[in-house]
């Protein structure tokens, strides 16, 4: 058997984006032995396309158009149609991303089809391919398989493993035109609030702050600590709504679920609706004063004290660590 | 201006899960309206009041579904349809609820619809999107801001925290992320009114949709907790060496840094 399985490499600022190297493992998995193809929408992206070939695509079908340029719906969605109307594929798989969340739907409604969000991995076991994934903000997980149509899922950032990088693997990059028209919607303006550098869903280190980081200023420490950890910062819902911190960078049942390899929460109590956006993550170390905090009780290691001490000690810490590396 | 908002029934988010024969432990809980769905009801009724018009609220679920429903009505929409497809659905999925919604929709002219952009159980964020493209109407997720004049809409959507200012027309559906607004408290006066405010309540029949019509593409085949983590190791001494035994522990034993 086998499935032909289309997988979308998402560009960022020129570069593809380690979820896409997940997708395209995840699609392996999916395809049992069928075909990877890999898929770029955007400007000038068909150089990329060895990249994906790299790290397995078996080969690359780029939609180049000066309209793809920035992510709209209506563009992507025509250029992804247009691919799966060429490929004709039996699965198809993208990052639960930005794009991925606001593109993936409208396909699954185009194609009458299912859509397994958010996974977290796919294994096959028993002749089914069984799709996990958080429910209820991570309190809970499901097993899902596809009972209609094509095998199509989102995967979360950070959760499978991207397969090994092999440059000497070669596969075809080929091109399709896409007569992109008719986009209802025009981007005026971008605004990047983000704190530069590592996005937060992707990161492999949060540095987190609650209602103990006390003001904006209070958490200038914790960037500090996650430059020197190459990690992105994050809060509890108390942080943003003292507006210490934009609700962008909130983790939580509402926010965002975060997954990183080490989660650092700094004054932050542990209400269970924020242990939903976190409580899966691979480390967690806790920082707070009061000793019955409730973040204790899913932390892997704790130190009870004042975040202002500590956060700095430990800053001096990695940079002593990181030199001696 | 004819707007409708679609909401959905959820677990208070202060509840825990239990599992029991498989599914999720209903009893007992609480129930709210889904936060990411009562942004988009305080939005709809916001932009109502500026603009004239009415706001409808849609639900998909069971009888149950009437409380947050008339919460809704008590915040300041004008109406409320709750399709209740408790007899005729055992399992759906999203695209079952979106066939459903855009069904009840589709001959409505909507001039503006508004949703969460996820419901903070099924996590899925997918019925927004799906009913707009089969109302083949245009779409802004995760919005921050709405703007209308006129006909011409502008919005912000948070892009994983960078913002995109985007300029789009009516008919159009958005769904509202947080930071959007602020949803009021619905007021003893708005509750009372809720009361005689009209809740109409349809079942598949009245959409002229079969079973077969909105049975589901996916399947839940289990469901279950996640490994009750163990509550690790609060490190002691004083706090310098704290701080190095932490970071020795990070870097040997965890392996994470």
């Amino acid at each position: 058997m086998g499935r032909k399985v289309l997988v979308l490499g998402e560009v960022r600022d020129g570069s593809l984006r380690n979820v896409s190297f997940e997708a395209v493992a995840a699609a392996k998995t999916v395809a049992e032995g069928g075909e990877v193809v890999g898929v770029l929408l955007g400007e000038n992206v068909s150089s990329l396309g060895s990249e994906l070939v790299a790290y397995g695509a078996d080969r690359v079908v780029a939609v180049d158009s000066d309209k793809l340029a920035q992510y709209t719906t209506d563009g992507y969605s025509q250029a992804l149609m247009a691919v799966i109307g060429q490929e004709n594929p039996e699965g198809l798989i993208l990052g639960h991303t930005a794009l991925g969340k606001d593109l993936a739907p409208k396909i699954a409604s185009k194609l009458g089809s299912g859509l397994i969000s958010d996974a977290t991995s796919v294994e096959e076991a028993g002749g089914n391919l069984v799709f996990t994934r958080p429910i209820y903000s991570g309190k809970a997980f499901e097993k899902k398989v596809v009972t209609d149509g094509i095998v199509f899922a989102t995967v979360r950032p950070n959760n499978i493993a991207p397969l090994e990088k092999d440059g000497s693997r070669s596969g075809d990059v080929s091109t399709l035109a896409v007569d992109v028209k008719d986009l209802r919607t025009v981007i005026k303006e971008v605004v990047r609030k983000a704190t530069e550098g590592v996005d937060l869903s992707e990161a492999k280190v949060v540095i987190a702050g609650g209602r103990g980081v006390k003001s904006e200023e209070g958490f200038e420490p914790l960037k500090e600590l996650a430059d020197v950890l190459g990690g992105a910062v994050g809060a509890s819902r108390g942080a943003c709504d003292a507006e210490y911190c934009d609700y962008s960078l909130q983790i939580g049942q509402t926010g965002k679920v975060v997954t990183p390899d080490l989660y650092i929460a700094c004054g932050i109590s542990g209400a269970i609706q924020h242990l939903a956006g976190m409580s899966n993550s691979k480390i967690i170390v806790a920082i707070n004063k009061d000793p019955e905090a409730n973040i204790f009780k899913v932390a892997d290691y704790g130190i009870v004290g004042d975040l202002f001490e500590v956060v700095p000690m430990l800053t001096e810490e990695f940079k002593k660590l990181k030199v001696n590396a | 201006m004819n707007i409708y908002v679609l909401m959905k029934r959820t677990f208070d988010t202060e509840e825990k899960i239990a599992i029991s024969g498989g599914k999720i432990n209903e009893e007992g809980a609480e129930f709210i309206i889904n936060p990411y769905d009562e942004y988009a009801i305080e939005e709809a009724i916001q932009v109502r009041d500026a603009n004239g018009g009415e706001v409808t609220v849609i639900s998909v679920g069971n009888e149950e579904g009437e409380k947050q429903l008339r919460t809704a009505l008590a915040m300041g929409a004008d109406k409320a349809v709750l399709i209740n497809i408790e007899d005729d659905v055992e399992d759906g999925d999203q695209y079952t609820t979106a066939k459903i919604l855009a069904e009840y929709l589709k001959d409505k002219e909507a001039d503006l619809i508004l949703a969460g952009n996820v419901a903070i159980d099924g996590g899925s964020g997918q019925v927004g999107p799906r009913v707009a493209d089969a109302l083949d109407m245009a779409y802004v997720t995760t919005i921050t801001n709405l703007e209308i004049n006129g006909s011409t809409a502008t919005v912000t959507r948070d892009v994983e925290g960078d913002s995109e200012v985007i300029e789009t027309s009516l008919p159009l559906l958005v769904t509202a992320q947080q930071g959007l607004n602020e949803p009021r408290y619905p007021s003893l006066p708005g509750i009372m009114k809720a009361k005689k405010k009209p809740l109409e309540e349809l079942e598949l029949d009245d959409l002229d949709l079969e079973e077969d019509d909105v049975e589901a593409k996916t399947k839940t085949i289990e469901i279950y907790l996640p490994p009750q983590k163990e509550a690790g190791r609060v490190l002691e001494g004083e706090l310098a060496d704290q701080v190095k035994e932490l970071v020795n522990l990070l870097h040997s034993e965890a392996k994470v840094v």
